[in-house]
């Protein structure tokens, strides 16, 4: 390994980031990624114990562990869960961390929109969670289809679910525009859009997708809350309402969803492959155009959600078609990965080891997928336990383990510690493992006719063998898992020491130390070529090998006055503003005398929003010096932008 | 490192064969890898078809993966390996973009052509048409030919088409019987159609297995679906029969039933050839008696098990009776409330509902 510099301390934090009140104020792109990754892991051990629940109860037949009701509300709250508090925020937690860091920048366009973002997003989780202890949880399913979550105004549950998805939708707007403005603006001098890093282009798929999907579920969220609570007709079949109205919406919403679940981990495999397999990435522009032609198309498949709902075969035929299209791009990405191991000297370190297992398992519910858009065979599997094997080879065993390697991959920079290797490699296994124990069996219940959703199951249908192993199965991830969390606490104070540079990487993360100080770098990088960090270390020799310097080179934009980068201040207004909006969604859960809560939220909310603009963006003295001998950079501060190029 | 990919691959293996032996086992009454007639056969052709391709791709992919895995992993004493750094070959992303649009342009003739065959409405004098309506949870069936009503256990001739004309009274159902077609939704508001069409009649005292497939609310895991083929004489038989009124019972236990049954029974409950009974909220008792499955066809027809029901249906099955709004338009009906029999009220009654044969 290349370690550019001796390192044999992790930096201290620096003054004023200690405490819970730094937490709720920062603005650093790096602190907001921590705290949606920790989030998102809370959540997804909340989740899986959901998950194990269910599996406890599906066991053996007619399981009596949980009633039906118990059962419903964990379902529809490990879907929820998984889905928009465990993977997006990991995504999230990503590119919150890394998205500055990749383009060369010191921090995304503006911060604290930012953590305005991520405050949100915990106020919409606690939302959700708390409905546990007001009345009991969602129990409508995840994807909440109409007239049933309407059906019942009387109990507060779906209103827990359509209020708290409309404020993970604001969190999700406000991040896609900020992380869009951050990639169109904010790269350093030389990163050409072509120059950018993968999992960048991927951000900025996603960051389009939820900006263009995320209002249509909005649209139906509210039309579901007003028919529960005001008396609306959207869903109101009797008054000649089209329940249909309600799938549209929703998957028209929920297909782009799905990619926005698995391009950030196809991102992460894309910077993972290269640097473990000292080669580039084979096929750039064909893996960046295609999660293009991905994203594009995503919009165009929805309806095979629904090719029971009595469309008609002509529009069921067109929506095959553009089901089976989706898969060609997805292919080039997995042939372009295997050819950039191929040639390669593979190093399979924990984060390799997942990411391809990512492409192995991702494959079968690529091709499962496939099968999906066999419109009379659908009419089999949808709806039963085989599209459960479907979607969680594609969720977790794409999306998880694609983010499970970027946590192994990324956990040095952010902690300035390697995570245990050992530890590392018997989680992949054991999960590994599990994973398919769980969810391969799943092919089988489904075909043999188990519909999903159901509490129970009889004795004598053919299903006890197969749910009892994926029973086991997840009880053999959860074990994964438990190392998982053992690994990442315990390499936070023991972790061997990692330096800048520990994996002799190709991003420009790695020319920075780890973890990063505030400002990211000391010295904007000129750029000059894509993987440039990787071009600073190695050339190649005349027949096209590679070769390392004799020295690192590198261009480097001097600072005016390299002791005082101006960042921009910590800020309490975002969180106050969401915390308002927290306030106005428990509110309107409880009328009519919720709506004076509703009112009190609606005030904080504007207090937090007007302070929010109010407020000078200047730096407080600590830790470093207010300084006015540059007013440029006062000029740029005040506009959010420290850029300088 | 080596030893653990093989023993992974041998796991693999294990699965992979196990998983096929099991298909299409005579024990697996919801089979759709089992298909009864002609319909869900083509489906089933279908799905072997785009899973043996699927199977092959599979193969070579994981393949590929392996192979570069194997032959290129770093070795101790190699870190000096010459590697040349590749960035594309255009030829290659041509080949590996066209070869899968053609695979799949292929596979989409014989779907799209399947489709529209099992979309078609059945057409011809031998079509038997039975209305359907799904309601929570449990299954509403009008032979309009034949002018009567059941519910949950359908009965149909083997050898001509059936259709189903299908809509539902509350949230969204669909009907799935997977040995003889795909699933359907049942949208209230909406009318669908699905055909069944069965080979053979099924042996004396079995099924075929299928249930609700779209989540419906608290109980969808028991609206279930039992369906009786008989032979074409057997089938007018058993509609004869069923196109009877109840006969009224004058004495005995089960006369002590039908003065119960007015009182609480006849709220929801339709009875042909009564006065009394003609409020359709809940299922038509009128041949209780000649049903082998009754409760979303969850549970057999057993004296026991009809006696539990009565003493306390939440007992038996989940449901929320204390949302139930008869008042309303439509009304919210969310099954069956206790309503406190004793003992000698739920014998009269199960003498009652038995008596109609």
């Amino acid at each position: 390994m290349a370690t550019v510099a001796e390192v044999t301390e992790v930096h201290a934090p620096a003054p004023g980031h200690k405490g819970l009140w730094s937490w709720i104020t920062t603005v650093d792109h790096k602190r907001i990624g921590i705290l949606y990754l920790w989030s998102a892991l809370l959540f997804f051990i909340v989740g899986g114990i959901e998950a194990l629940l269910i599996r406890l109860q599906l066991f053996t037949p007619n399981g009596e562990i949980l009633s039906a009701d118990a059962y419903n509300q964990l379902f529809t709250m490990h879907g929820t869960t998984m889905v928009f508090l465990v993977v997006m925020p990991l995504a999230s937690g990503f590119v919150n961390y890394l998205l500055p860091l990749l383009l060369g920048a010191r921090d995304v366009a503006f911060p604290r929109l930012n953590a305005f973002s991520y405050w949100v997003f915990f106020v919409g989780g606690v939302l959700l969670y708390s409905s546990f202890i007001l009345g009991g949880s969602p129990d409508g399913g995840w994807f909440g289809y109409a007239p049933l979550s309407t059906q019942v105004p009387e109990y507060v549950r779906m209103d827990f679910w359509a209020v708290g998805l409309l404020t993970l939708g604001v969190a999700s707007i406000a991040s896609s525009a900020n992380f869009i403005a951050t990639i169109l603006t904010m790269r350093a001098p030389g990163m050409t859009l072509m120059r950018m890093p993968v999992f960048v282009w991927m951000t900025l798929v996603i960051s389009f997708l939820l900006l263009f999907s995320l209002p249509t579920i909005t649209v139906g969220l509210f039309q579901v809350f007003f028919d529960r609570n005001f008396g609306t007709l959207f869903y109101e079949t009797a008054a000649g309402a089209d329940p249909l109205l309600w799938q549209h919406l929703f998957w028209l919403f929920g297909h782009p969803e799905v990619y926005v679940l698995i391009l950030p981990a196809m991102g992460i495999v894309s910077e993972i492959l290269p640097v473990f397999s000292r080669k580039p990435l084979f096929g750039y522009s064909f893996v960046v155009f295609s999660g293009i032609a991905i994203g594009f198309m995503g919009f165009g498949v929805w309806s095979h959600h629904m090719f029971t709902s009595g469309m008609g075969p002509v529009a069921e035929a067109g929506f095959a078609i553009s089901t089976m299209m989706i898969a060609v791009p997805t292919g080039i990405k997995i042939f372009n990965w295997i050819g950039t191991t191929w040639g390669g000297r593979i190093r399979l370190t924990t984060p390799m080891l997942y990411a391809l297992a990512f492409i192995a398992m991702f494959v079968i519910g690529g091709l499962s997928g496939v099968t999906h858009s066999i419109v009379p065979a659908d009419t089999q599997q949808h709806d039963s336990y085989y599209v459960v094997a479907h979607f969680h080879y594609v969720l977790f065993g794409g999306a998880i383990l694609g983010l499970f390697a970027g946590i192994y991959y990324w956990y040095p920079k952010m902690s300035g510690r390697m995570l245990s290797e050992r530890l590392g490699k018997w989680q992949f296994w054991i999960t590994l493992i599990g994973f398919n124990l769980t969810f391969l069996p799943m092919h089988m219940l489904g075909l043999n006719g188990m519909p999903r959703r159901t509490y129970r199951y009889d004795e004598n249908l053919g299903f006890d063998l197969w749910n009892a192993v994926a029973t086991i199965g997840g009880f053999v991830i959860a074990l994964g898992v438990l190392l998982f969390v053992i690994n990442v606490i315990w390499s936070r104070r023991h972790g061997e020491i990692a330096g800048d540079d520990p994996w002799d990487a190709r991003t420009l993360e790695w020319a920075t130390s780890s973890p990063p100080p505030e400002h990211n770098f000391d010295q904007v990088p000129l750029v000059h070529s894509r993987d440039d960090f990787w071009h600073r270390k190695y050339t190649l020799d005349a027949e096209g090998f590679l070769q390392q310097r004799d020295e690192p080179v590198g261009d480097w934009i001097p600072e005016a006055d390299p002791e005082h980068i101006h960042m921009p201040s910590p800020s309490y207004y975002p969180a106050l503003t969401a915390l308002g909006m927290g306030i106005v969604g428990y509110g309107v859960l409880y009328q009519p005398a919720g709506f004076i809560v509703a009112a009190i939220g609606a005030l904080v909310l504007m207090w937090g929003a007007f302070g929010w603009s109010m407020e000078p963006v200047t730096r407080t003295p600590e830790p470093m010096a207010h300084d006015d001998r540059h007013p440029e950079l006062e000029a740029a501060a005040a506009t959010e932008e420290v850029e300088s190029e | 490192m080596a030893a653990r990919v093989r023993s992974r691959l041998v796991l693999g293996a294990v699965l992979a064969t196990i998983a096929l032996a099991a298909c299409g086992t005579e024990e697996v009454p919801q089979n759709s890898l089992d298909p009864a007639g002609p319909i869900a056969r083509d489906i089933d052709g279908l799905w072997w078809l785009v899973f043996w391709i699927a199977a092959v791709i599979f193969v070579l992919v994981q393949a590929a993966l392996l192979v570069s895995i194997f032959r290129f992993r770093a070795r101790k004493g190699d870190e000096g390996r010459r590697i040349r750094q590749l960035h594309g070959n255009t030829k290659l992303e041509v080949a590996w973009t066209i070869a899968p649009a053609v695979l799949l342009a292929v596979i989409a003739v014989p779907t799209v052509a399947t489709l529209f065959d099992i979309r078609a409405e059945p057409t011809g004098d031998d079509v038997l048409e039975i209305n359907v309506v799904g309601h929570q949870w449990w299954w509403e069936y009008e032979y309009p030919e034949f002018g009567f009503f059941t519910a949950n256990e359908l009965h149909i001739p083997a050898g001509r088409p059936v259709n189903l004309t299908m809509t539902s009274d509350d949230v969204i159902h669909s009907f799935w019987l997977p040995r003889l077609n795909g699933k359907r939704d049942l949208v209230p508001g909406r009318v669908s159609n699905l055909t069944l069409f069965a080979d053979e009649p099924t042996p004396d005292g079995e099924f075929l297995w299928g249930q609700c497939a779209e989540f419906c609310g608290l109980a969808h895991a028991d609206m279930r679906l039992k369906v009786k083929v008989h032979d074409e004489d057997g089938f007018q038989a058993w509609a004869a029969g069923q196109a009877q009124p109840a006969v009224i019972p004058t004495d005995g236990p089960a006369a002590e039933g039908w003065e119960i049954f007015k009182l609480v029974c006849t709220a929801c409950h339709p009875v042909a050839g009564t006065e009394e009974a003609q409020v359709r909220l809940a299922p038509d008792l009128t041949h209780y008696g000649s049903r082998s499955w009754f409760a979303g066809a969850t549970f057999r027809n057993t004296t026991e098990h009809l006696a539990a029901w009565l003493r306390n249906p939440g007992d038996l099955k989940p449901m929320a009776p204390e949302l139930n709004d008869l008042a309303a338009d439509p009304p919210r009906i969310l099954g069956m409330p206790n309503f406190g029999l004793g003992g000698a009220e739920v014998d009269a009654l199960v003498a009652l509902l038995q008596s109609w044969e």
